[in-house]
């Protein structure tokens, strides 16, 4: 053992200072041999005699110095040096193939790595700094037809206190700030937490200190706050005595008691956080005012990290448990309702949910893309190795075995795809960034989503490297397997272009490649006609010339009777603003971020079957919301000044809610109650969509701002004016009545229909952008295997010629060998991608998963591309001269 | 066609070596390859080549060292010795020898 241990050790040494030793040997041996010729001598024989014998009783030095060598050393290691320096001579030999291979797999390796480091980035470690966050899962509610909701804060508690397989429940709600700092008001975006926050999740603060115990109890009991790393260097330019000092968040004095560390950005995937206060000071930064009492008020988001060795099923069953009996003990607010923790990447609140089908979709494209390009490489080994079977042939003829062959090239192909492994690697870094920038941007909000390239993604395309190589290699060690010595080390046979015979390999992998990127362009192509789907219907309300903004009054510290005041007189000098046509209050805007309250409704005259609770989502609006973002009203009236607190109480249904509970009848007049008090029917709207472009038909209805009043309502303006006039204007005006208040970000209702539309953009964007480059690499590869066969079988085409064929009988026959290959590739393709593409799932927007349309034109191009490929070479092949190639 | 001549047994040469080293002290190459020649009468059919994988196998495990030096002729050569470890194992494996050798001529006798 000791001995066997101690020669390993030897062999390592020696393989590193195997120069000298070789010298050494060389030495010895010479030595020996010149003794044994002296004692030759010495016994009379003559000196060639001498030599001759002492040659023959000594054996083959060479053998043996190989015998000495594969003793000395570490053969393993030795040779795959030698193959690796041999490959290196190879691929620089030939530097436009050599570039050519690597760029293809730095493209196939760079796009897998990238989209590793976002789904990294993204869904598995979205938030830096945080740690264990392998036992972070989200935490949300259930209710009946929804399925997710917020949680409220007694529901969490009860939660904290009752579970035995959670380390920590904590809070992280994402809530928007004015920042008041000296005469400027800005926007931000920060995190109402739980005090254990800071702690649970492993982050300390550089300065200063997280939360307390308590400092999330008790109503406005705790102004504190910790900032960020960035808002620290920003605002307060890194001033180390930061502590202490105070800030106005939403016009409420905090004293800050701690500086985050540089990379942290809390635990939001998408948005940079900026601040941190605890949860007692919810009602300064939520529209609704005190809610940590209210177990009906569901506003927190939370996470809950797994004591080590817990699974989630466990978890979820606990969190099960306690939920029913949260409902049998509160069942005013919690019947029907439940708990459900999710992994990470599926958060219900945040956009991992939003990326999560496209991430998953760009994974199944960049597996196709680099098969693609492996493909590719592989044919381009392959034509190469034709022009090595030369060499293989001798080298097998002189002794060589097959395994020693077979890992030359696989050590070529590792050459190549380490080479494009590290392009590809860039490639992922440059690409970090990427999705942010395919995502439109929002003014004050930092937009964050990294790519993390971390130990795990670094494997990860360690193993793509490797399955590329395994690939890559392998495709012309195939074909050296029935290498024909004899028949080889005699002519290169000459190929022929209408032949089958070995040109399968290469013809099945071009089919391969056409039949991939046709089914990109089939999901391309299905991506697209959603997106302009959705582009193209109608949201039911106008988008051009309509602004939406809003004021921070709930930040700036209003109650309610002033938030009325100030309503007012603001829409009263926005309506007089010059090319204002109106303007109106809305609870919440169309399709932005926020949840609309959604109340059990009765209607006179509907009996709800058994088991059936009808509810409504509703919305809060001022009067002329209708007339301000174009909804057409169908019968009754618009809201009006005058359905103030003290009118009766009124509302207006959509057309949904009239087919639904008045079975179409007129409902003007009628009743309706809503969170238990009867309104009046006054008017009957279109239907519209609410929460999202893709969202079906869905009964909803609007009640007076002023019967159902929210302080924060957002700010509706049509106008003629661009926006820079009347943002200006507007501020101005705000400005006017209090300088403590900030406008929010101005936008079009066509930004927010394309910000609500965002996560298909990226996906046809991406899918796109990595359809292209397929079609690219498949049609080079088409490219390829056509100008190889022509150039090889230009003794064919000569007879061919000779024997009368005219140049378009050529064409005809390089160009139909060519779109065979394509066709069988398109055929095969669109089998696969009729089975694939309802993976695409709730991406798809009213297109079919086998719409004619996408099938057909991903044909289109396929064929143009394929067609553009064979060109060239089947010109080539017109241009035989047939004399020539009979001369030879 | 028989042979009066035999091939070494493989393992035997790291014996013959050993035995060798023990029995002349520091040596080199050519010395081991003359002396194994002639103890066994010209027997042995060895191809001198082969010692030298064999040298370096057992210099590996520790068993012997080797040192440049000059030969009685003054020519530069590798002399080899034979270590503590080394004459451990040539004693074990030449009880091992032994006891195989008996056995074997035992085998030959019955049958």
């Amino acid at each position: 053992m000791r001995a066997t241990l101690r020669s390993m050790v030897q062999r390592l040494a020696a393989f590193f200072r195997r120069r000298r030793l070789e010298d050494d040997l060389d030495d010895e041996l010479r030595s020996h041999l010149e003794m044994s010729i002296e004692r030759n001598l010495r016994r009379g024989m003559s000196p060639a005699d001498a030599r001759r014998e002492a040659l023959r009783s000594f054996g083959g030095v060479e053998q043996t110095k190989e015998i000495y060598r594969d003793q000395r050393g570490l053969p393993m290691i030795e040779t795959t040096l030698q193959d690796l320096r041999f490959g290196l001579r190879v691929l620089r030999r030939s530097p436009e193939f050599s570039i050519l291979a690597i760029l293809c797999l730095t493209l196939g390796i760079g796009a897998n790595a990238a989209v590793f480091s976002w789904v990294e980035g993204i869904l598995f470690r979205p938030y830096p700094l945080v740690s264990h966050q392998e036992r972070l899962l989200a935490l949300a509610g259930t209710a009946r037809e929804e399925k997710s909701t917020e949680t409220s804060w007694p529901d969490l508690l009860d939660l904290q206190r009752n579970c035995k397989f959670l380390d920590a429940l904590f809070v992280s709600k994402i809530t928007g700030a004015t920042l008041s700092i000296g005469e400027r008001a800005d926007i931000t975006t920060g995190s109402i937490v739980s005090a254990n926050y800071f702690d649970a999740i492993g982050v300390h603060p550089i300065l200063g200190r997280g939360f307390e115990p308590g400092e999330d109890a008790g109503r406005n009991a705790h102004p504190v706050a910790v900032i960020s790393y960035q808002l620290w260097q920003s605002r307060f330019k890194g001033d180390q005595q930061v502590i202490g000092k105070t800030q106005r968040f939403n016009n409420v004095l905090h004293t800050i008691v701690g500086v985050a560390p540089q990379g942290f950005y809390g635990t939001f995937v998408g948005w940079a956080m900026n601040f941190w206060v605890p949860a007692s000071m919810e009602e300064a930064f939520e529209a609704e005012g005190y809610k940590l009492e209210d177990r009906g008020a569901r506003w927190a988001e939370a996470y809950v990290r797994l004591k080590p060795g817990v699974t989630r099923d466990q978890a979820q069953q606990e969190i099960s448990v306690i939920a029913s009996r949260l409902e049998a003990d509160y069942p005013e607010t919690n019947r029907g309702r439940g708990i459900k923790v999710w992994p990470l990447w599926q958060t219900p609140f945040n956009n991992a949910g939003t990326l999560l089908p496209t991430l998953e979709i760009m994974l199944a494209v960049v597996a196709f893309v680099l098969l693609i390009a492996c493909a590719n490489v592989g044919n381009l080994l392959l034509v190469r190795s034709f022009a090595r079977r030369h060499e293989m042939t001798v080298r097998l003829a002189i002794g060589a075995g097959r395994g020693r062959l077979l890992k030359q090239l696989l050590t070529e192909g590792l050459i190549v795809s380490a080479l494009g492994a590290a392009g590809g690697m860039l490639v992922a870094y440059w690409c970090r960034h990427a999705l942010v920038l395919l995502l439109p941007a929002r003014s004050g909000i930092a937009m964050h989503l990294p790519g993390e390239i971390d130990g795990r993604v670094l494997a990860l395309s360690a193993g793509v490297c490797l399955i590329a190589t395994l690939i890559v290699g392998l495709v012309p060690a195939f074909q050296t397997r029935n290498l024909d010595l004899a028949g080889a080390l005699k002519a290169e046979s000459s190929g022929v272009v209408g032949g089958r015979g070995r040109a399968w390999v290469r013809s099945s992998l071009v089919v391969l490649q056409v039949c991939l990127s046709f089914i990109l362009l089939v999901g391309a192509a299905l991506l697209m006609q959603s997106l302009q789907k959705i582009r193209t219907t109608s949201p039911g309300f106008t988008t051009t010339g309509v602004l939406e903004t809003g004021v921070s009054v709930v930040a700036a510290g209003y109650d309610v009777p002033r938030a009325k005041i100030f309503q007012d007189e603001l829409i009263e000098r926005v309506r007089s603003l010059p090319g204002v046509e109106s303007a109106a209050y809305a609870r919440l805007a169309p399709l932005g971020y926020g949840s609309y309250s959604s109340t059990p409704i009765a209607v006179d005259g509907y009996e709800p079957p058994p088991n059936e609770q009808p509810t409504a989502e509703y919305n809060q609006v001022s009067p002329a919301y209708f007339a301000t973002l174009g909804i057409p009203l169908i019968s009754g009236r618009e809201f009006t000044r005058a359905d103030d607190e003290n009118a009766p109480l009124v509302a207006i249904v959509n057309e949904t809610m009239v087919a639904r509970y008045w079975r179409g009848q007129n409902p003007i007049g009628q009743r309706l109650q809503v969170k238990g008090k009867w309104v009046q029917v006054a008017g009957v709207s279109a239907d519209s969509k609410y929460e999202s472009m893709r969202e079906n038909p869905k009964p909803f209805f609007y009640v007076p701002l002023r019967q159902d009043f929210a302080r924060g309502p957002g700010l509706n303006i049509r106008t003629t004016q661009p926006l820079q006039t009347i943002q200006a204007a507007v501020t101005r005006e705000v400005r006017a009545i209090d300088s403590n208040l900030a406008l929010y970000e101005m936008i079009t209702l066509q930004e927010q229909v394309d910000r609500s539309t965002s996560p298909q953009l990226v996906a046809v964007t991406l899918v796109t952008i990595l359809g292209g480059l397929a079609l690219l690499l498949a049609s080079i590869g088409l490219y390829g295997v056509m100008s190889y066969a022509v150039s090889q079988s230009t003794r064919e085409l000569g007879l061919r010629m000779a024997l009368g064929a005219g140049a378009s009988n050529l064409l005809r026959l390089v160009m139909s060998r060519g779109l065979a290959m394509m066709a069988a590739g398109v055929i095969i393709g669109a089998a696969v991608a009729f089975g694939l593409t309802r993976l695409l799932g709730n991406l798809l927007y009213k297109v079919s998963p086998h719409d004619p349309l996408a099938f057909g034109s991903a044909f289109a191009v396929m064929t143009i591309t394929a067609i553009a490929a064979c060109v060239l070479p089947a010109w080539r092949a017109t241009r035989t001269d047939p004399a020539r190639v009979l001369r030879h | 066609m028989t042979s009066p001549q035999s091939e070494v047994l493989q393992g035997t040469l790291d014996l013959l070596v050993l035995k060798t080293l023990d029995s002349m002290g520091p040596i080199h190459g050519f010395g081991i390859a003359l002396r194994i020649q002639q103890v066994s009468e010209d027997l042995l059919r060895l191809n001198q080549g082969t010692l030298y994988p064999a040298l370096l196998r057992l210099e590996q495990r520790g068993w012997i060292v080797s040192k440049w030096g000059a030969s009685e002729n003054n020519r530069k050569a590798k002399f080899y010795s034979l270590t503590r470890a080394g004459r451990r194992q040539l004693e074990q494996e030449a009880e091992s020898w032994d006891r195989m050798s008996t056995m074997i001529n035992r085998v030959l006798r019955t049958t």
